[in-house]
Order: structure tokens, then sequence, then C-alpha cells
């Protein structure tokens, strides 16, 4: 047997047939030379040659391979007979496609956001290099910022473990002037990032070690996108200068399509080398992340001891000068330690890695009960076909053979469940995406339908296929063909024995539904607690303004003055009521943190640096003392407002009118005494899921260290979207090197509960999916069983049932398998609920009211599945029943 | 559709032989075989022409027999068969060997002398 034989099997057919039949013919010729009667010569050659069709049959079975033969017959046979009952077809490949595309879509999610490697040569020998345990907030902090500069430079040049080492930070920075200005993302390197990454240019150069530094001309690299989009594609070799924040550069080359930077889920625009400030680097700043490939033969544990050993002269090499003893001597305890970096950092990962699991956990629950149906209806479709599964077996099909046979109409099912399901998940990915992301961060994620999505969906594909098939086909090909053609479907009671397996199936779907609404209420609810939550201060009608003026030539000492002046001419701007200026936005997810003592007691409190107006302008109320007004100025007394929670903490509750606090020294912030004035109420501080921490305000003009901006909060009754426009307007036209920035202050803290959206919108539908799911699969085994126990309810009736008696003993059956469903359903969800429990809010996982509500509702949706059934039963005419008979 | 072969393995190899050893002399349709073998054998090996064409497909699959249509001796289409270099080798292969087996088996079943 060969591949060429195989393929050219019906050719081969073809020509025996036709070399039998010159057989034939010569043999005939033959017989009527010898004088036979034409019709007799043709018989006789047929004698002699014997069976022809065993004989084709023979020489093709030559050809064939079996099982691949019997396989195509299978399938040929399963798309015949799913076509005679298209409407079963298309609502089993609807319910497959449905529960195989929303899982695929979450896997894709979870692919692209946690189990992709960054695509770069050999990512797993990548590791990043940071404080094991973290830094304790000390300095400060950007995002994604492990590692200070100055503390980058000591292993870049002392370390051993790694063949080479590259820093890197994350930057929003501004390209353009005046009206033309706008975001990128930088992505700044150092000198061998793309060398020890192992990125090859798409077109010109990539950084390279001598643009580190000195930095003697200005050079950037775009990535493929941001070349495409802002710098039109244009050719690289002409240069292309560009203004960053002021500053000429000049773009040297670009990147290739696929590398995204090292953040998953918010690629660079512009790549620029380290270069030396004027300054000092500053030994307290945490804004790069180290990482380097390990030596070959290397593991990551001996990478993280040798760096431990290390540690102790690297940090006591940088400890950050102008800080408090018992800060300074925490910072000579830090140890370094290696971590895995294959898949780059990504805050994505962080806060979507539980949900999306869960998700992933729902929706394969989802396509469980979908299979439960399916099984169900297989099964239906088993018994009736079970007169010729009989007749089959009785003619001498093996068992293997008929099971074989049965399981190529499911699996048909599933791989045409599965093709459209992936095509779905495509569109359900971006609507996904479309609804997690924050505006903004949609280009960054690529999801690619890779070998792995593939795999995945061809597993899940598979799985169903058995979960669904296997058992009906096992149990029609078990089936002893006496019994069945005898019974042909004309028993006068069905026995318990043969509804056993429709009956498990519809407890599970119960039981798995009842978890999905719980899980779907307690999402629900959850995000409806945060959406209400009030966080102790005003959120509707606020609008956020960031204003920047490092372009503008103002010296240092004006900054405060101009950020004053800023603040007034906002203030007399139509439609705005009031306006402040803070250094915190609240509830955005930014800290700004201070040592404190107050008397003996130490401890740490927020600071935030506020304008007069800002408690009115937030509402907060102002319980004690006063609030900061324009007598507090750069040269009077140092005053403080604390909340509650302060003065709980620092005065033990008792009036702090007049105490003075005094904050820590740091950088910049030289130990300062304030004197309280004012208590306000407590509120929540970067989050409305978090603490109301200890916090301390004071005024604007006060602040040490006024940088070149200023954030500013608007109170207004006018629509956001238009008052940004008109400040918008003025802004550019009476200070056109102005940055602005402008966000309705509710929505963006909105915004942050994407997550909480994403799960309560999603378990929601497929809470609402799976009931709907179950309901289905109720009503269509309580029909079956009815109309399998016709004869039986036809003779109740016939001897003098009453139609009330008949219906309750129909939903007797099902408020049995519903109660059973429901009490498993309960222990799932409890046991369930832990891994829920961190991301609720305001409501416990094993809250009593929501598990009545979900029980309810299952209770309402099975009754009302069971009771059409159940009334068809009571309406049988007896007679016409028994007449069946 | 896998079927067990009717012929017990002896007798399939022996007819492969058999087939080989006629188209020794030249190219053969498979009518003229049969009749050939069947002459031969005195009806003993093939008693159905029908089981020669199994066994002429799997010649011709191993490459030990070729074949072309061609017109028979009272002008009908058939198809020929002639006997490849390897059919050839394998024929004499085939031969010894089964010359071999049948001393053998003759020098086993002699009557034992007394």
């Amino acid at each position: 047997m060969t591949w060429t034989q195989f393929f050219r099997r019906r050719w081969w057919d073809e020509e025996r047939a036709r070399e039998i039949s010159a057989y034939l013919e010569i043999e005939t010729a033959d017989n009527t030379a010898r004088g036979m009667p034409p019709a007799e010569a043709a018989a006789a050659a047929h004698r002699k040659f014997g069976n022809t069709g065993l004989v084709q049959e023979e020489i093709h079975c030559m050809n064939t391979i079996g099982w691949l033969e019997g396989a195509w017959q299978d399938l040929r046979y399963a798309v015949r007979t799913l076509r005679l009952s298209p409407g079963f077809a298309a609502v089993a490949i609807l319910s497959l496609a449905l529960g195989m595309g929303a899982n695929t879509a979450i896997f894709q999610l979870l692919d692209a956001v946690r189990l992709r490697s960054l695509p770069v040569a050999r990512p797993q020998e990548l590791a990043e290099v940071k404080i094991a345990g973290g830094n304790h907030g000390m300095g400060l902090n950007q995002p994604y910022g492990e590692l200070t500069r100055p503390l980058w430079e000591l292993i870049r040049d002392k370390q051993q473990v790694f063949s080479g080492v590259f820093a890197w930070s994350a930057n929003e920075r501004y390209i353009g002037r005046g009206a033309e200005m706008r975001h990128f993302n930088e992505l700044l390197v150092s000198g061998g990032f793309f060398r020890v990454l192992g990125v090859t240019p798409y077109r010109g150069r990539l950084i390279e070690p001598q643009d580190e530094g000195a930095c003697p001309e200005p050079v950037a690299v775009a990535s493929y996108s941001y070349w495409q989009s802002e710098l039109g594609g244009r050719d690289i070799g002409s240069g292309i200068k560009l203004y960053a924040d002021g500053d000429l550069v000049q773009v040297v080359g670009v990147t290739p399509p696929e590398f995204f930077g090292m953040v998953v889920g918010d690629s660079f625009d512009l790549a620029m080398p380290f270069c030396k400030p004027n300054q000092p680097l500053r030994r307290d700043v945490f804004e790069v992340s180290v990482m380097g490939r390990l030596k070959p033969g290397w593991t990551r544990e001996r990478a993280s001891a040798a760096m431990s050993a290390l540690s102790p002269g690297l940090f006591e090499a940088t400890v950050p000068p102008g800080r408090e003893p018992s800060s300074q001597q925490m910072y000579r305890n830090f140890r370094l330690a290696a971590y895995p970096a294959s898949g780059g950092v990504s805050e994505l990962r962080q806060t979507y890695d539980k949900s999306l699991w869960l998700l992933l956990g729902i929706t394969g629950l989802v396509l469980l009960i979908a299979c439960a149906n399916l099984a169900n209806l297989m099964l239906a479709r088993a018994s009736a076909r079970g007169r010729e599964i009989a007749v089959r077996m009785a003619l001498g099909a093996s068992r293997g053979r008929l099971l074989r046979q049965l399981l190529a109409e499911s699996c048909l099912l599933a791989i045409i469940g599965a093709a459209l399901g992936v095509a779905l998940s495509q569109t359900l990915c971006r609507v996904l995406f479309w609804a997690v992301l924050p505006e903004g961060r949609k280009a960054g994620l690529r999801v690619i339908t890779d070998w792995r999505v593939m795999l995945y969906a061809g597993a899940a594909a598979i799985l169903t296929c058995i979960i669904f098939g296997a058992v009906p086909a096992l149990r029609a090909s078990n089936s002893q063909p006496s019994a069945a053609m005898k019974a042909g479907g004309r028993g006068m009671t069905a026995s318990r024995e043969r509804f056993s397996l429709e009956r498990a199936m519809i407890v599970t779907q119960i039981s798995v539904s009842l978890l999905l609404l719980v899980g779907a209420l307690l999402f629900v609810r959850s995000f409806r607690n945060l959406m209400t939550f009030n966080p102790g201060m005003r959120e509707a009608g606020i609008t956020s303004a960031f204003l920047g003026f490092w372009q503008s030539n103002l010296p240092h000492e004006r900054w405060m003055e101009f950020e004053r002046q800023l603040l007034q001419e906002v203030q007399q701007t139509p439609g705005v009521l009031t306006a402040a200026s803070t250094t915190h936005v609240p509830l955005w997810g930014g800290s700004w943190t201070h040592g404190v003592r107050v008397g003996s007691t130490e401890g740490d409190s927020k600071f935030t640096w506020v304008s007069p107006d800002y408690f009115r302008t937030m509402g907060i109320p102002v319980m004690w003392g006063r609030a900061f007004n324009q007598n507090d100025s750069n040269t009077s007394t140092r005053a403080a407002i604390v909340n509650e929670a302060f003065v709980r903490k620092f005065a033990g509750g008792r009036d702090p009118i007049g105490l003075t606090l005094r904050t820590g020294e740091e950088p910049n912030y030289p130990s300062t005494v304030y004197e309280i004035v004012g208590v306000v109420t407590d509120t929540k501080y970067n989050d409305v899921r978090g603490i109301s921490p200890i916090q301390a305000f004071a005024p604007a003009t006060q602040l040490p260290n006024q940088g070149p901006w200023a954030n500013l909060l608007i109170y207004s009754k006018v629509p956001s979207n238009a008052l940004i426009a008109t400040l918008k307007r003025k802004l550019a036209h009476d200070h056109p090197e102005v940055i602005t920035e402008f966000g309705n202050f509710q929505q963006v803290v909105r915004d942050r509960f994407l997550q909480e959206r994403m799960m309560a919108t999603l378990s929601g539908f497929f809470g609402g999916l799976a009931a709907i799911l179950a309901m289905v699969g109720l009503y269509g085994v309580v029909s079956y069983m009815v109309a399998r126990r016709r004869n039986e309810i036809g003779v109740r009736l016939a001897l003098g049932a009453d139609r009330r008696q008949v219906i309750a003993m129909v939903m007797r059956e099902a408020g049995r398998m519903l109660a059973i469903g429901i009490v498993i359903g309960t222990g799932l969800s409890l046991a369930a609920g832990r891994s829920a429990r961190s991301l609720l809010f305001g409501l416990k996982a094993n809250d009593p009211s929501t598990f009545v509500a979900a029980g309810l509702l299952l209770a309402a949706i099975a009754v009302a599945a069971s009771f059409i059934p159940a009334r068809r039963a009571a309406r049988l005419d007896p007679m016409a029943a028994l007449r069946d008979e | 559709m896998a079927r067990k072969q009717p012929e017990s393995e002896i007798l399939q190899g022996t007819l492969d032989m058999l087939i080989l050893h006629t188209l020794a002399p030249g190219a053969a349709h498979g009518h003229t075989i049969a009749y050939a073998i069947e002459r031969r054998s005195e009806d003993v090996l093939l008693v159905e022409h029908g089981s020669l064409y199994p066994a002429l497909h799997r010649l011709e699959a191993r490459g030990w027999i070729a074949s072309f249509w061609g017109t028979s001796e009272n002008n009908r289409k058939a198809r020929y068969y002639r006997l490849t270099a390897a059919g050839r080798k394998q024929l004499h292969a085939e031969t010894s060997r089964w010359q071999r087996v049948v001393r053998a088996v003759n020098q086993v079943l002699r009557p034992v002398e007394e």
C-alpha cells in the first residue's frame, strides 16, 4: 500500500473494473465460439470468474487505509444525517460556537496579556533585577521603576551574572511645539538595550552604546507603528528631526513591527538613550527597570544569589543623602534578586490576571452547560434511532464501528462549532478589548491567533466532542438489538434507569448555572456598590486640568505665581463655580507620603498642598477650625489641615487645633513645622476601593518645591465637554506655550473600575446565557420524558387521574432535579467564592441575599421551563394516547 | 472495510509465483494467465478466475509486473502484463525457495525406512 495508490484508488477501481469486464467479454466470446447460446455464454463466464463484486472490493481494500476510509465514510454519513435535521444541527452548532467563541476570546486575551513572551531572541534567558520585597515606597517611584540610575550604573559595571545587561524606563513626554504639541510614549534605554535583547533594526540603526551618556547628538528610534502613523513611513536616511520637549532629536532608525517595548499593553513611540543630566543623578528616584540575559548555564536562582551577595556594596555606595537615618539604614539593608522577565512587564497583567482566569473558568462552565444540552439532545436522537442501530447490529455491524459512527456526528458538530467559534472569537475579542482597556491603551496589545490559540480551540473541540458525544454513543451501542427492536419506543412506562443520565446532566446544568448566577450577581452588585459609593468628596461636575508650562521661559521663582495666575483665570471663566489647585488629584491612583511627628507620636501621613478653595470645590466639609485662605502665604506661619484619621492617630481623638506637626526630612523637602488649623472629614485617597488613610493638607503657597506645572480641579454646572472646550480655547489664546490636558474627573475615576465593569458585564452575560441554556435543557428533557410516558399518562387519565395530579407528577419530577441541583450548586458557589473574594467590593463572597436571589431566579426559570410540558401532558386526550397504542 | 484476505498465505505466495512464472516467456493478459494456470495445475490452484485479479494488482503494486492495454488475439481490448526486471529476480528467488521447501517437505514425508 502506498500513498499514491491511496490517492488514485478511484482510478484503480475503474481500471480493474474495466479489466474484469474485458475478461468476461473474452470468456463470453470463447464460450459462444464453443457453441453456447449468448445468454448462457455470459452466465458461464461469470461463473468461471466468480464474484466480481468481491474481487473488486478486495482490490479496493488493498489500495485504501482502512480507518481513514472508514472515518471519511462516517463523516459523510454524519453530514447526511445532520442535513436531515437542520434545526437540531443549527441549535447544536450555534450553542457550541457561542461557548467556544467566548472561551477562545478570553483565552486569546489571557494569552496576549499574560502568556506570550516578548518578541525578542530567546526571551526565557531574560531576568529582571529588583529589590527583593520592593523599596517600601522610599523616594520617588515611577511606573515600572525598580532601581535608581546610580544603582543601575554600579550594577552595569560590577555584575558578573549576565552576559549582557540593560536598563530602561517608560515616560510620557510631549513632541512638537505650541498648538502642534502632543503626547508620546518614550522608552528611555541604556546603550546596550537593543543589543542585549537581540532586536534588529527594521530601518536605519538602533540605539548603540555610544549614543548614551554625553549624548553629543540626540538620537531617537521610532517604533514601527509610530513611524507609520506619525512619521508617515518616511525614509530614515534623509534624517527626520523632531522637537521632543523643546530638544531637537534625530530619528535614526525603526524597530521591527512586532517589537512593542518592554511593557505588555503599552507600546512605545520613540526610544531614546539615557543622557547624563546637568545635575548629578538622584539616588532616591526609582525610575529604571534593570534586566539582563543570563550567562549560558546560569539559573535564575544562582543569579539571584550572586546579585544578593553583590548587594551590600552596591547599596552602601548609593545611599540617598538628606534622609532620616532610619530610612537610610533600611536602604542599606536592601538586597537584589533576579526575577523572570521573559514576558516583559505589565500593569495589565497584574490587574487583569485573576479576573481573566476567572472568566476563562466561567466561559468553560458555559461551554460545559452547552455540552450537557447537546448530550441530552444526542441521547434523545440516539434513542429515536434505536431501531436503526438495532437493525444494523443485527446485520453484523460491530459495536466499535457503530460507536465510531455516532462519535463522528458529535465530532463533526464540535469541529464546525469550534471553527465558527474561532471566527466569532475575533469579533468577541475586539469587543472585549474595547470594553476592558482604557482609552489610548488599545494599540499596545496585539491579539494574534497563533498556534497557541488554535491548539486551545482544538483541545476544547475534542474535549466537548468527547463530553457530549461519548456517553450517548456508548449507551446506544450497548443496547441489545433484540430488546431495542421489541421495545421500538412503545414501552408502557419508561424505566427510571432510562432517564438516569438525562437527570444527572440536568442536575449538573442546574448546579453550574446556579454557580454562574451567583457569580454574576456578586459581580454586578459589587460594581453597583462601587459606582454608587460615596468617597467622601464630590465627583460629579468636577473637571480636571493639567497645565504644564516648562516650555515657557519663566524663571523658577515665578512658577508659583504663574500657577496662581492660571488658577485665577480659570476661576474667572464663565460657568466655573469654584476651582482649586492641588499637588495630588484624589482617586486617580497617585500617592504622596511624608514622615510626620506630632509630639512624641511618629508615623506617616499623606500630604497634599492645595489652594484655598480646594475643600469647597471638592465638597469636603471642614469640621473644626478653618479652611485655608489668602492669608496663608509663603511668608506666613506654616498651616496644616488634617483629617479625622490623623486626629485619631496623632491627637488621640482630641481637638488638635493649635497642635504642631513636624515632617521628616527629605531631599528638597526640609523638615518643617506646621500648625494644625483645621480638621476635615475622612475621604478616600487614591482609590475608591482603598482605605481612608491619614491625610494632611497644606497651603499651595507653602509648597517647598513647586514644579512648572499645575493640577486644577474645577467645579461647574456646565457639562464637562463644553467647559473643557471653552477653557482650551481661552488658554490656547492667552498662553500658547502652556501644555493643557483636561479630563472629566468622575469619568476618569470610573474608568479605573473597568475591571469591575468587565467582570459585571461579562459574568452577567454568561450567567444569563447559562440560565437560558439550562432552561432549554430542562424544557427539552421534561418534554422528552413526557412524550415517552404518553401512554402511561393516558392510562392514568383514563382511570380517572385529575389533570392537576398529572401536572404535579411532572413538576415533582422537575422539582427533585432542581432541588438537588441547587444544593450542589450552593456548595460549588461557596467553594468557588473564595477565588472571587479579592475582586469584590462592599460585599462578601458568601453574601446570603445573593445566594437566595440566584436560587429563586433559577427556581423560577426551572418552574417555567417544566410547566409548559407538564401542562401539555395534562391536556393529553386519553383516548388519542391509548389509540396510539 | 478491512476485510481478511480469503487465501491462506502459502497459497497466496504460490499464486504469485505461478503468475510470475506464467509471464516469464512473454506478456499475457488476465484471461490467458488464468487459463494457463488452470490448465497446468489441473484445476487445483485456481478455482475461480476472479481471484487472479487481486494477485495481479498486488504484484503490480510491488513493481514485479507492469501492465499496458493491448488488443487480444480475437481483437478485444485487454490489459496485458509483463515481467519487470525486479519481477524476474523475484521469480528466481521464489522458485528456488519453493524448490528447497518442497525438497525438505518431501524428505520429511518420505516413508520411514526400517
